[in-house]
């Protein structure tokens, strides 16, 4: 048995490590100084595709990012993991896209890939925390979902099962084929990069990456298609232009705050008997406590 | 028509917490707006439960009641939202961003086409101005959250799709009864004419949800600690001191992540939040995905050996010292004190 899998994954900007060289003296987050990184929750959902591979040697992986150029990076690094191929949803018209705009455009590379057995993604991306592109992907297709998947438990050709994390507690399902499962974090950890296929694909560059390169090199990678990892854009796809991009949108940003400590005039106390004694009674006498 | 719609969330058939919670704020909006504010609960042997709900302000429940929708899945839920909202145009549907509202809510706003807030820390209704167009519009919601690993405050807006949609995240909306004797009226949804068989395609096959154990939300006082309480043993000090208050023990996600406690406890972005009257930070450095889940404290008092720690900025009284020293100080003067 061999299944068809979509993993969807997403180059994100490394918002845990704000550091202190992140922010500026003025308060804003330098985004040039986050390094971009793989949406860890998706580096799980590629593993559950991966087990499943693992388990099925027919089955064929399928990764899909959206982003701009770089964002090629996503697919190199899943590519040394053992995926079978990649596509770059890229087009400048896409840019501003809210949750419902970048499913709408996710979903068409998806019937692209169609006929498709499992979309994996990951539950949300750091970057923006919603969790929302999955369910909407799934909605635009008019799939069944699967949330916060912890552990697919089994699967055969038309059904899988499938152990989710709740808040507390979990719940276990059974859904047909096809479904969209979003993968928790509590999930396995993705298997590091194999040696091998490191060096098999390496070089494997987007068209728009290659126009970068000198002409020997082109050479030595037309002969091996492997490497080329391709493109596509709002025509390759046939998305609505009404749909895409800042314009396809519903939600706008009206503004950005960034968030600085207000200083309370706070009273400074030592450990001293009479600082802790004193504090005590004071909140004794205002009943904040006893 | 134009009225704020509240889905109401369920554990084991009592209406949740966050629910109540957004139909406290609902209320607010909807008396700032003029317009009704409606509740739909969706499950099964719901009946009674709308009299839960109506001291809360709510001028009408929705309910839909049928074997098929408990416990909730994805699609039955969405069907029967959406109908309700094509049919009723609220301006505005709020939803918890919890497992289950952050499940069905991103489904209903793909399915109506509609933007959707995830996560929101305030609702406040407000104008805005399109800047390209020119265009203006009165009384939007507006969708206050934090972004970027909580390091700005975005303020979203849904200018032209309705309704406007937001999940809102657990404990930052205070509960509030208006009335003991608020009335409402209570109108039944036709669940079999609207359901399909293949709405229903997943099978529950186990379900275990804990009750909750930990109940940070509702505590008055927190004692809060963090890395800097050093391990699990010091976290029973922070534990008997709590007792001793009436209060309940919470923690930073670095005190979470070493073990020193579980992660029900845990305050913060990704943990609950909190506004006790009292709030203790303990060893906790102030973080702001910390902060992000306590500064609404009525007061905050700060432990902290470390004088230019930033949670000492935040504290109604900040102490430097440690806290080995400090707590034992406070419990022996507390004994001696309350008498
Ligand atoms: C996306 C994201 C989400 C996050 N969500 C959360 C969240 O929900 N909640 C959360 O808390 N964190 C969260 N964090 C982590 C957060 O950034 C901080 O790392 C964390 O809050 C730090 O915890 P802390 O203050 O206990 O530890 P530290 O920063 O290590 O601080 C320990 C403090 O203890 C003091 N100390 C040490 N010894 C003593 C002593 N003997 N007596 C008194 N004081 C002492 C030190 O001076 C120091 O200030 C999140 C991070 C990210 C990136
Ligand atoms: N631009 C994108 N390209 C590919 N996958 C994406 C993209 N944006 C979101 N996703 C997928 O959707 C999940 C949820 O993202 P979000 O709704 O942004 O939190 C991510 O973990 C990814 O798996």
């Amino acid at each position: 048995m061999g299944l068809k899998i979509i993993v969807l994954a997403k180059q994100v900007p490394d918002t845990r490590n704000v550091g202190k060289n992140a922010m500026r003296a003025d308060g804003t987050v330098n985004r040039g100084a986050l390094s971009a990184i793989y949406n860890p929750e998706d580096l799980n959902a590629l593993e559950q595709a991966l087990l499943i591979k693992d388990k099925f040697k027919d089955t064929e992986i399928t990764l899909l990012t959206m982003g701009p150029p770089r964002a090629a990076d996503i697919i190199r690094e899943s590519l040394y993991r053992g995926i079978d191929k990649g596509f770059l949803i890229t087009d400048r018209r896409f840019a501003g896209a809210d949750t419902l705009a970048t499913s709408y455009v996710i979903s068409k590379a998806v019937l692209k890939c169609s006929p498709f057995d499992i979309i994996l993604s990951g539950r949300q991306a750091i970057d923006g925390d919603t969790a929302q592109v999955g369910p909407q992907t799934a909605e635009h297709l008019g799939i069944a979902q699967i949330t916060y998947a912890e552990e697919i438990q089994s699967i055969d050709k038309s059904s899988i099962q499938v152990k989710r994390r709740l808040e507390r507690g979990i719940e276990v399902v059974k859904s047909k084929l096809p479904v969209l499962i979003t993968v928790h974090g509590s999930a396995s950890k993705c298997r590091p990069k194999n040696a091998k296929l490191l060096m098999k694909y390496k070089y494997a560059k987007t068209n728009t990456e290659l126009q970068a390169l000198n002409e020997d090199y082109m050479n030595s990678f037309k002969a091996k298609p492997y490497l080329n990892i391709e493109e596509l854009n709002l025509d390759d796809l046939g998305c609505d232009i009404e749909r895409v991009g800042l314009k396809g949108s519903p939600t706008k940003v009206k503004n950005i705050e960034n968030v600085v400590f207000k200083s309370k005039d706070s009273k400074r106390l030592t450990a001293s008997n009479r600082d802790i004694k004193g504090l005590i009674k004071t909140l004794i006498e205002s009943r904040v406590v006893g | 028509m134009e009225n704020i719609f509240v889905y109401c969330e369920l554990e084991n058939n009592v209406i949740s917490d966050i629910s109540l919670e957004l139909l406290s704020k609902g209320r607010k909006l909807a008396d700032n707006l003029e317009c009704k504010l409606e509740a739909v609960i969706i499950g099964h042997n719901i009946l009674e439960l709308p009299k839960v709900l109506f001291p809360y302000g709510v001028d009408t429940v929705y309910i839909a009641d049928n074997k098929k929708l408990s416990p909730y899945s994805t699609i039955p839920h969405t069907s029967i939202f959406v109908d309700l909202i094509k049919k009723e145009q609220p301006q505005i549907a709020l939803v918890g961003a919890t497992s289950i509202g952050r499940d069905l809510g991103p489904r209903v706003s793909a399915r109506l086409g509609v933007g959707l807030t995830a996560d929101c820390t305030e609702l406040v209704i407000g104008d805005y101005k399109d800047n390209k167009t020119g265009k203006e519009y009165k009384d939007l919601l507006y969708q206050i959250r934090p972004a970027f690993g909580g390091n700005i405050i975005a303020t979203i807006v849904n200018p032209d799709t309705r309704p406007q949609m937001a999940t809102i995240r657990e404990g930052v909306m205070k509960k509030e009864i208006v009335s003991s004797t608020y009335e409402g009226k209570i109108i039944n949804i036709d669940v079999e004419s609207l359901l399909k068989d293949d709405d229903i395609v997943l099978e529950i096959i186990e379900r275990e949800i804990e009750p909750r154990k930990v109940n940070l939300s509702g505590a008055q006082i927190i004692v809060s600690g963090g890395f800097g309480v050093g391990s699990k043993e010091n976290f029973d000090l922070l534990k008997e001191f709590a007792d001793l208050l009436g209060g309940e023990v919470g923690a930073s996600r670095a005190a979470v992540d070493s073990g020193y406690t579980g992660h029900d406890r845990q305050i913060g972005q990704t943990g609950v939040t909190v506004r006790p009257k009292l709030y203790f930070a303990i060893g906790i450095s102030g973080a702001i995905q910390h902060t992000a889940g306590m500064d609404k404290s009525a007061q905050i008092i700060s432990i902290n050996s470390d004088p230019d720690a930033p949670i000492h900025k935040l504290a109604d009284y900040a102490i430097i010292g440690e806290f080995n020293e400090v707590i034992p100080k406070m419990i022996k003067f507390y004994k001696d004190e309350s008498k």
